[in-house]
């Protein structure tokens, strides 16, 4: 079929990457609101035992079902809540008068399918208004992704000490192979560590192993505990909803936080969606979540993010997980972590609703290395995209949970890292890292810029870590021994947080504690730090020492000294004489704004003004006529310098020029903002051009055929350089003085 | 390795602290966390892995829930392995 030239080029878009499809219920395919969901219903027997949920009988329940019937539900709220419409908890939701505890004790009596009854009403700015007010911590976080290719230990001790410092409350990495997990979480402990204390750390594995590592001391939370919506899926996840409750405990009774995973998308990707909507399988999920006691989930659809998104509504049936997670009270790590979309206006679009109502973690998490490097599945946004995500938090004063660092800050952070690395290893006896590791470490951006490792040893290495009695408590007299006495003294106070718990509490993160003769770093959470948002002026604001530390991203600059190299040593050969008089013959006016080759001596584009004037008076001797100078001082417009010129000329004919370069050729008689040619796009003027300004203006005069002068235009510059177009502007207004114009005597001749 | 490990006494205020807040089922399942200070890391790994799907007999996991409650003193933990008896039987979830 043939195509118009523009379906061409939209065919090659990033977007049209993307697969679409259609919704298809039966097979789960359908974000929200299928026809296979069930309508909500409860109801209990006379001993407050749950006997219906959702349309189904006890008789009937699956293992999900019993267990939320059992564990998760609020009974006491629960006739309140489901008798409630719907349209009206909806609508507390987004009532800055209603409290969020008001809301979350509903919810808490609500079942999955009145879960999503709710949200059903909503559409998206209104579930971020929802989820701003329901996020569990007072002030947002972020986490981050630190993991590489080749494992190399002493890259991701060096990346998760560039994550920490760069702002991130929590990393996580994972394994190519799974035998490396103890020194990969080794390393990002000894990375996250350095430096100060506080960054939660996880290395996602297989679930008794993630334990194993927790005991051992070399992890400080868990969050891959994953959890479906369907009785199938849950079991083809290899647990139950007991067993990972039971995990939950058992990471708890080690001192070490857990959150849950789920996500839309994971049942119809696993194939047994029961043809349900994806919204309510993970509202059955957050249900499970609850029940089993877990303090939060990472949800947001997270490495299913894909199929969701080929739907129609799916990127708010992700947000809806979101806001349902907060409103049952639980920390949300909020997903936008896999790789969602070829396109950067659909992920960061995407992205805006985490971003700006702010959710407890905004990524789960963000690859805080490049894409390719990333063994999670790509990271949407990544290394490469740390200075955008910067600048995005200081556009909009939002709290993204990132702050602008200094380079040499980082090179600094990233090499005590992997020289404390190098050290623990040489301790252990463990394949050497050589000077040159340190060193490649410091500053790689990328795995491939690191020296190859003997992996077989690594792996050794690392199953010696594991079936040995070494801990973490092992790794802090490395660090002693080796003189690394900061950083030991800093994973002895994480090891000490433990003991204290109070980081099991929902949405807990560590924060610097202000308290004297305290530890330096305090759990911030439900119990110290509960969101207290309701309306304007209440809750997390960006102010203070937070909006400063956003702002000075490191390319920010002065502008008070944008212009020096624009204002030079005034011309010499530049002389005001008496007030300009009106020409009595065929003459061209060259009319200079009041700053010209005195205040400022160059324009935009970078050229003397002195050569600018020879440039003109060339062009106009070249047909044959005189210029005559004249400096208009009550005005800096463009269009009042020309007119003004055109009005004192002989032939009604001048050119207006701005100090900054803005050039107009007027005709007197025409209107102020009406023009012969106009060239506004000052910073593509080059000399040649002012040349011929000089000529067309000449041939305006002697009344000749003028071919209008078409200079190059670059539609940026107006973007790169509206700063200093505005300074120029700016100075050549300071410089207007109640004055007349002045005829002024340029000492030079043209030759010709 | 102990001198990090958290306190029974601890856990316990913690769930305490997060019942007072409404935070219900993270308070027991911290109150069931106090009970698990006391099982060894090598048991509590094998309990869990006892308890997931089609790991073990009916008998296996009625020993477990026997030892929580005996060995352990840890009825609550017991009472929910118990619970989850009774739904593997139901759903057919044994080895």
């Amino acid at each position: 079929m043939p195509q118009s030239l523009r379906a061409n080029i939209l065919s090659q878009r990033d977007i049209n990457k993307e697969t679409f499809v259609e919704p298809w219920p039966e097979a789960g395919l359908m974000v929200t609101d299928s026809p296979n969901d069930p309508q909500p219903t409860l109801a209990f027997d006379a001993h407050g035992r749950v006997i219906s949920l959702d349309g189904r009988p006890r008789a009937d329940f699956d293992v999900i079902d019993t267990f939320i019937a059992d564990h998760a539900l609020d009974l006491e709220a629960a006739p309140e809540a489901m008798a409630m419409p719907s349209l009206s908890i909806a609508r507390m939701l987004v009532d800055i008068n209603v409290p969020a505890a008001v809301v979350r004790r509903l919810a808490n009596g609500c079942t999955p399918a009145k879960l999503c009854d709710i949200v059903r009403h909503m559409n998206v700015i209104e579930m971020m208004m929802g989820l701003a007010k329901m996020r569990v911590r007072r002030q947002p976080a972020n986490q981050a992704h630190v993991t590489n290719r080749r494992e190399n230990p002493a890259l991701l001790a060096a990346d998760s000490a560039e994550a920490t410092l760069r702002g991130f409350a929590e990393v996580e990495t994972t394994v190519g192979i799974a035998r490396m997990a103890p020194l990969n979480a080794l390393a990002i402990l000894v990375g996250t560590q350095t430096g100060a204390p506080g960054v939660l750390t996880q290395c996602a594995i297989e679930e008794s192993m993630g334990l194993r590592l927790a005991m051992k001391g070399l992890v400080s939370y868990a969050e891959t505990l994953s959890v479906y919506g369907t009785e199938r899926s849950f079991i083809d996840g290899d647990d139950t909803p007991w067993s990972k409750g039971f995990l939950a405990s058992a990471y708890a009774s080690r001192g070490v936080k857990i959150r849950f995973t789920s996500g839309t998308g994971s049942e119809a990707l696993m194939g047994s969606s029961e043809g349900r909507s994806m919204l309510y399988l993970e509202a059955r999920c957050l249900c499970v979540t609850r029940g089993a006691g877990s303090q939060g989930v990472q949800n947001g659809s997270i490495s299913c993010i894909a199929l969701p998104e080929s739907l129609p509504g799916g990127v708010r049936a992700v947000l809806a997980e979101n806001l349902l997670a907060s409103m049952l009270g639980l920390e949300v790590a909020s997903g936008n972590d896999a790789l969602a979309s070829h396109s950067q206006i659909r992920k960061s679009a995407k992205l805006m609703l985490q971003f700006i109502p702010g959710t407890d973690f905004i990524f789960s998490g963000y690859s805080a290395v490049p894409r390719r490097d990333n063994m999670f599945g790509g990271g949407n946004f990544d290394a490469e995209d740390f200075d955008d995500y910067n600048v995005l938090q200081r556009d909009m004063q939002v709290d993204g949970g990132l702050r602008p660092v200094q380079p040499e800050a980082i090179l600094k952070r990233r090499r005590e890292a992997a020289l404390a690395m190098q050290a623990i290893y040489a301790h252990l006896n463990f394949p050497p890292i050589t000077d040159i590791e340190v060193e490649a470490a410091t500053y790689a951006h990328a795995s491939e810029d690191m020296p190859e490792r003997d992996i077989v040893a690594d792996l050794a290495a690392a199953d010696r870590f594991l079936y040995s009695d070494m801990t973490v408590q092992t790794v802090v007299e490395a660090l002693h021994a080796a003189g690394f006495d900061d950083t030991a003294r800093n994973i002895e106070q994480m090891l000490y947080q433990r003991t204290l718990g109070d980081y099991l509490q929902p949405a807990a993160i560590f924060v610097p504690n202000s308290a004297v003769n305290q530890s330096p770093i305090r759990a911030a959470s439900a119990i110290t730090d509960p969101n207290d948002y309701c309306g304007p002026g209440t809750g997390y604001r960006v102010t203070g020492a937070r909006w400063d530390e956003i702002q000075r991203i490191p390319q920010a600059q002065s502008p008070r000294d944008f212009i020096a190299d624009r204002i030079g040593t005034p011309m010499k050969n530049l002389h005001d004489l008496a007030d300009a008089k009106i020409g009595s013959y065929n003459e061209v006016i060259l009319a200079v704004g009041p700053a010209f080759g005195r205040h400022l001596t160059k324009t935009i584009n970078g050229l003397d003004h002195e050569r600018v004037l020879e440039a003109i008076f060339t062009g106009v001797a070249k047909e044959g006529m005189t210029a005559r100078l004249v400096r208009v001082y009550h005005t800096s417009d463009c269009a009042a310098i020309g007119y003004v010129g055109a009005e004192l000329s002989g032939s009604g004919i001048a050119i207006g020029l701005q100090s900054r370069g803005t050039t107009v050729i007027h005709k007197k008689g025409f209107p102020r903002l009406h023009n012969l040619e106009l060239f506004s796009f000052s910073p593509s003027l080059t000399l040649e051009i002012y040349e011929n300004i000089g000529r067309n203006a000449a041939k305006y005069a002697q009344g000749k055929t003028v071919t209008p002068i078409k200079p190059s235009i670059d539609n940026w510059a107006r973007l790169r350089l509206i700063v200093k177009t505005a300074l120029l502007h700016r100075r050549e207004t300071e410089a207007i003085e109640n004055k007349n114009p002045k005829e002024v005597y340029f000492d030079w001749e043209p030759d010709i | 390795m102990s001198n990090f490990s958290i306190s029974p006494e601890t856990l316990r205020a913690q769930a305490q602290a997060a019942q007072d807040a409404g935070f219900i089922q993270l308070g027991e399942n911290m109150r069931r966390a106090a009970e698990l200070t006391r099982v060894p890391n090598e048991r509590l790994l094998r309990m869990y892995e006892l308890l997931r799907p089609g790991r073990s007999t009916q008998a296996e996991l009625e020993s477990v829930a026997q030892e929580l409650s005996e060995k352990y003193d840890a009825p609550l933990t017991s009472a929910y392995v118990r619970e989850a008896i009774q739904v593997y039987a139901e759903r057919k979830l044994f080895r």
